[in-house]
Formats: structure tokens, sequence, C-alpha cells
């Protein structure tokens, strides 16, 4: 391009990673049915059969004047949406070990985009994936009687699948952007796999998925409360069911405080991983 | 100078304590197809990266048509194109959607995009492949393939790390016609490469490298005269008097009686000296029925430079052969 090379173009790069990924993304048919049906079996499986239990526990449980009562099924809906969201998106950084073992890295980092496109890249081929998956859960959800969007409007509905997504979206990119910082920095995919096996179970345990937190035990409540999956959570209640339900025999009282201190621990914890995986693309040496 | 498109100046690359390149200097010209010939390990490929921007340079200056690597790497990018050593072509992809990704990554527009892609498809005959996943192409395609990869932003300089490395005999005669084909449109060629007849038959010019210095530039024509060992065979009608010939012409030496003839190496160019070997022959009255004349081979040429010999490595390290890919 000697020629033009005073030109310097508006840059792309991002969308031509993105380009990539979803085109892999739709030619793996099984790799795509089975991302889309894990989670349906989630709910299938473990909802209907934890609720039944949970429903009859918490049966005799009254809830005061005014509050609305959910099934476990719905409770649990949320946090299967977000458990999704939090597996797809830490295993969404895979693809770049794989690009980096087998050379495939070498193409993009001896090109001219600035390595942080390749990050943004693959954090929004994830985001589209996690955002897909949603869908399909809140789509099977509806159909196996969870009680989301109970007595909204269209345009209320159209308003909560939107902030649903929203908060969904920061939450992926935020894993995206840690899978993909430990991906580089990490030589063999068994490595890359145990770290990640280990960022996961205390995640999801110390989170609000399956059960509340209030009746934790004081470490892990506070762990619990730095989780950005319990806040993910957060906002998918909030959207999906409303601001004040009972459930499990358990008040839940969302104000728009709690929802936006929610979002902006989801948006830095978004920043910091983004800043973290600038700076290991960066120092990345691939040949 | 001027027509110099990369050059290199004292560059040495270390990896912790160990030093893979030593002050390596050298320049390639404008159009030239440029050979780094050396054994695994002698740092060809450390070059190379570092050339094409992939390890950062710690030690020397290089530039790379016009760009210096430290300070204007991405310009560097813009100006050359890569074939790796291992295949870097993502299995699951179709032939024209690895050269569309190639074209994104670079910026070009959509229409020079789809042009180019079609033009080089036809240059290295992938034309019916288009639509094939590259892991249903053979070897020498996927190698093709990434010379076409390696073209679309119209480099000016073309960097292949081992082009033919893994290739049936063929395979890589073919892959040389289309490097010269390459070449003969105008973009400059630096290879690597440990096989001698590649260096040999492919190049304008070679550096053979090894513990990572260079040790001797030239032509291959230039280093094998170079050395100073053309053999040659002479049969006539008189051996006894041959023999006393020879033995008085100061350039020749090691004359050896075999069979029916007469066997002795020359210091200088052979194919000049011939001609007056056998008129000298010819006046003590002797006839001359048959000559021949062998040149030293690249193999000659490397084991006289590094001393050691370096086919039996290359088939060790690589006999398995190649093929990352996925």
């Amino acid at each position: 391009m000697g020629g033009r090379a005073g030109e310097i173009p508006v840059n792309v790069g991002f969308a031509t990673v993105y380009w990539r990924d979803m085109l892999r993304f739709f030619r793996f048919k099984t790799l795509l049915v089975s991302s889309l049906v894990q989670p349906a079996l989630w709910m299938a499986f473990f909802g209907v059969a934890m609720s039944s239990n949970f429903d009859r526990l918490s049966a005799g449980v009254m809830p005061g004047a005014g509050i609305e009562q959910i099934g476990y099924l719905t409770f649990m809906g949320a946090g299967v949406i977000a458990m999704t969201t939090l597996f797809t998106s830490l295993f969404g950084g895979v693809v770049i070990l794989f690009d980096k073992n087998w050379g495939l890295m070498r193409e993009l980092f001896a090109s001219p985009i600035p390595r942080t496109h390749i990050v943004l890249g693959i954090g929004l081929s994830g985001v589209t994936k996690a955002w897909i998956q949603s869908i399909i859960i809140m789509i099977f959800g509806l159909i196996i009687g969870v009680q989301f969007f109970a007595g909204y409007t269209p345009v209320d509905i159209a308003i909560a699948v939107l902030g649903i997504l929203i908060f969904v979206g920061t939450f992926a990119l935020g894993f995206l952007f840690l899978s993909a910082t430990i991906a580089v920095s990490m030589e063999s995919p068994e490595g890359l796999q145990g770290i990640i096996t280990l960022l996961t179970l205390p995640i999801f345990f110390t989170s609000n998925a399956l059960y509340p937190t209030t009746a934790f035990p004081p470490f892990l409540q506070a762990l619990a409360v730095v989780n950005p999956l319990t806040h993910l959570i957060n906002g998918i209640r909030f959207f999906a069911i409303g601001s004040s339900f009972s459930a499990i025999g358990i008040e839940f009282v969302y104000t728009p405080q709690i929802i936006l201190t929610s979002y902006l621990v989801l948006l830095g914890f978004c920043v910091g991983t983004f800043l973290l995986s600038r700076w290991a693309f960066n120092r990345a040496e691939v040949t | 100078m001027s027509d110099a498109i990369i050059e290199v100046r004292n560059l040495s690359h270390a990896y912790g304590d160990v030093l893979a390149v030593d002050n390596i200097s050298f320049s390639v010209n404008r159009g030239e197809i440029f050979a780094f010939l050396g054994p695994n390990g002698a740092g060809k490929s450390t070059v190379i990266n570092v050339l094409i921007t992939l390890l950062s340079i710690q030690a020397g200056e290089v530039s790379i048509a016009g760009h210096d690597v430290r300070t204007a790497p991405d310009m560097v990018r813009r100006a050359i194109g890569i074939v790796f050593q291992e295949v870097t072509l993502d299995r699951d992809m179709t032939v024209r959607e690895i050269l569309e990704f190639h074209g994104r990554l670079y910026n070009l527009p959509r229409e020079e995009r789809r042009a180019r892609i079609e033009e080089l498809l036809a240059l290295v005959e992938l034309e019916a492949k288009r639509d094939a996943r590259t892991k249903e192409l053979s070897g020498g395609m996927k190698r093709r393939l990434e010379i076409a990869r390696g073209l679309m932003t119209r480099p000016q300089v073309l960097f292949l790390d081992e082009p033919t490395i893994g290739l049936d005999p063929q395979t890589r005669i073919r892959m040389w016609d289309y490097l010269r084909e390459v070449n003969r449109t105008g973009t400059t060629i630096f290879l690597t490469t440990h096989y001698m007849d590649e260096a040999d038959h492919l190049s304008n010019r070679i550096s053979i490298i090894d513990n990572g210095r260079i040790i001797v530039t030239g032509t291959p024509l230039a280093l094998k005269n170079g050395l100073g060992e053309d053999v040659m065979y002479m049969e006539t009608s008189d051996t006894a008097g041959t023999e006393d010939v020879l033995r008085n012409l100061a350039y020749v030496r090691d004359v050896r009686q075999k069979r029916n003839g007469t066997v002795f190496t020359v210091t200088e160019d052979g194919t000049r000296l011939l001609p007056a070997i056998m008129d000298d022959v010819r006046q003590r009255g002797i006839a001359v029925t048959a000559v021949n004349l062998k040149k030293p081979s690249m193999d000659d040429v490397f084991v006289h430079y590094t001393g050691r010999d370096l086919r039996d490595e290359g088939a060790r390290k690589w006999g398995a052969g190649r093929g990352r890919s996925r």
C-alpha cells in the first residue's frame, strides 16, 4: 500500500475480528445447538426439580400485604440467564488461546490493527452469543412456566428486555475481557480450563442465582456483595419480575438506587478488565 | 543504498541469556529474491520475526521500505506480506473467507478486496476451490493460499519463513514457479530456508547464517565458484602425458588417475579454464576424447563455510512434517 502510505483509514479491525468469530459460531452447528440447548436443560431439569421442592417448603410462608409472591422457577430463571452468561463469557476467551497455539494469532499480531481491537472483537461476539442465549432462555422459560413480565404492557416488556440485555452485555464484556487476558497469558488449554473452573465455582455459589444471600455468614456475604454475578442478577430480577416481590419466603426490594449501583459495579468491572486485557495484549509476544 | 528495500544494521536478539542473533548486518535490494540459508536454530526465524514486527527489536537498526521497525511498525506492517513457517489457516473458513478476512484486517475497500481476491485466486490457481474449507486443501494448495494471502495488500516485500517445508518435490518446484512469477511482477522476496536446492535455484542472493551470524553472502554462482573446488575429469590418448601437462598449471591441484582418465581440481572458475586446459593438452599432440566438469553444490558451499552438513539435521527435525493448522 505504498502509494497511499500517508493515508490512515478509520480502523474497524474489531469488526473484522467480530465477523470471523460469528462466522465460526454459526458454522459449528453442534457448538451452536449445544450452547442454546444447555441453558434450556438447566431450566427444564434443575429448575423444575428445585422449584417443586422449594415451593412446597415455603408454601406456609405468607408474604406481607401487597407483596407479590413468585415461584422458585421464576426466581431462579434470572439465575440461569446469569449463570449461562457467566459460563459462556468465561470460556469465550478460549478461542484466543487456540488461535495463539495454532499460530493464527500471528496474522492478527503482525497486522496493523491495534491489539485492543482483537479483545473488543472477541468481546462483542461474546456479547452477541450471550444475548442470543438470554433471549432463548427467556422464551423457553416463559413456555415452561416462568412468570417473567407478569402484568407488563408490550412497551414495559420491550423496556424490560432492553434493560436485561444491557446488564447481560456489560457483564459479559467484563468476563470476556478477563477471559481473554487469562487466555493470552497462558500456554496450555488445560491450564486455562483449570483457572476458569476455579473462578466459576466461587462466583456462582456466592451469588444470589439459586438462593438469597441474606442468610450467608458475614464472610460469604461480603463476597456476594462484590460479586458481579449478584449485581447482574439484581438487574435481571428488577427488569423481569419487578421492584418488590417475595420468593422462598423472603422479601426482595430493588430500589432504583440499588439497580443503578449494581449497574455501576458491572460497568466498573468491565472497564477494569478491559484495561487489564489491554495491558496483557500489548505485552504479549506471539511468534 | 537507495535501492535497498530492507536495511539491517547490527541486529542482535537474545532470549534471556541465549544470544539467538549476533550482530547481523545485511541489505536486500528492491526486486530481488533474497534467501537466508541455515540449519534449524541458526537464528533465521528470529531475524524474520523481528523484521515482520512480531518480535520487538532489541539492538540494532532495521528499516523496511523506508520505515523504521522501532518507530513506525504500523507502516512496516502495511508495506509487507507474510507467509509464516507453519500453516496458519483457520481450518473451518473457506478459501475466499481467508482472503476476505485478511483484506478486511488491512482495511482494503470492499471493491478492491473483491477484485484482488479474484486476481490472486487466478494467480495461485485456486479458483475452483474458493468455497472449499481450508481443511479440505492439500499441503501445496494451503501454501499457495497463504502466498495469495500474503499478497492481498500488494506488499512491497513478501516474507516467507521456510516456504516449502513438508511439500513433495513436484509441489516444491511449482511453488518456486509461483514465487518467481510474484517476483517478476515487482515484489521483493525475502525467504528463509534450510533447503540447499531452494536457496540455490530460487534466490538471486543468499546469506548463509549459522549460530546467529551471517557467514557469507553472495549469488549462488559466486558462492559456488568462490570455493575454487570445480572438479574436472578428462580422458585422453596419453594419460601420463596429460598428467604431466596438468601438474605444470598453477591453478590445478589434486591430480589423480581414475580408470581411463584423469581427475583434478581447479582453484578458479572451471568453465573458463577448461578450453585453455584442453588447448594445452592438444599442443602436446595428445587427443582429448572426453571431458566432464562438476561445480560444487550448495551443500559443498555450506559444508565449506560452516564445517558441517546441514541436511542430516534438517531431515531429522522436519521428517515428521509440519502441519500446525486448525
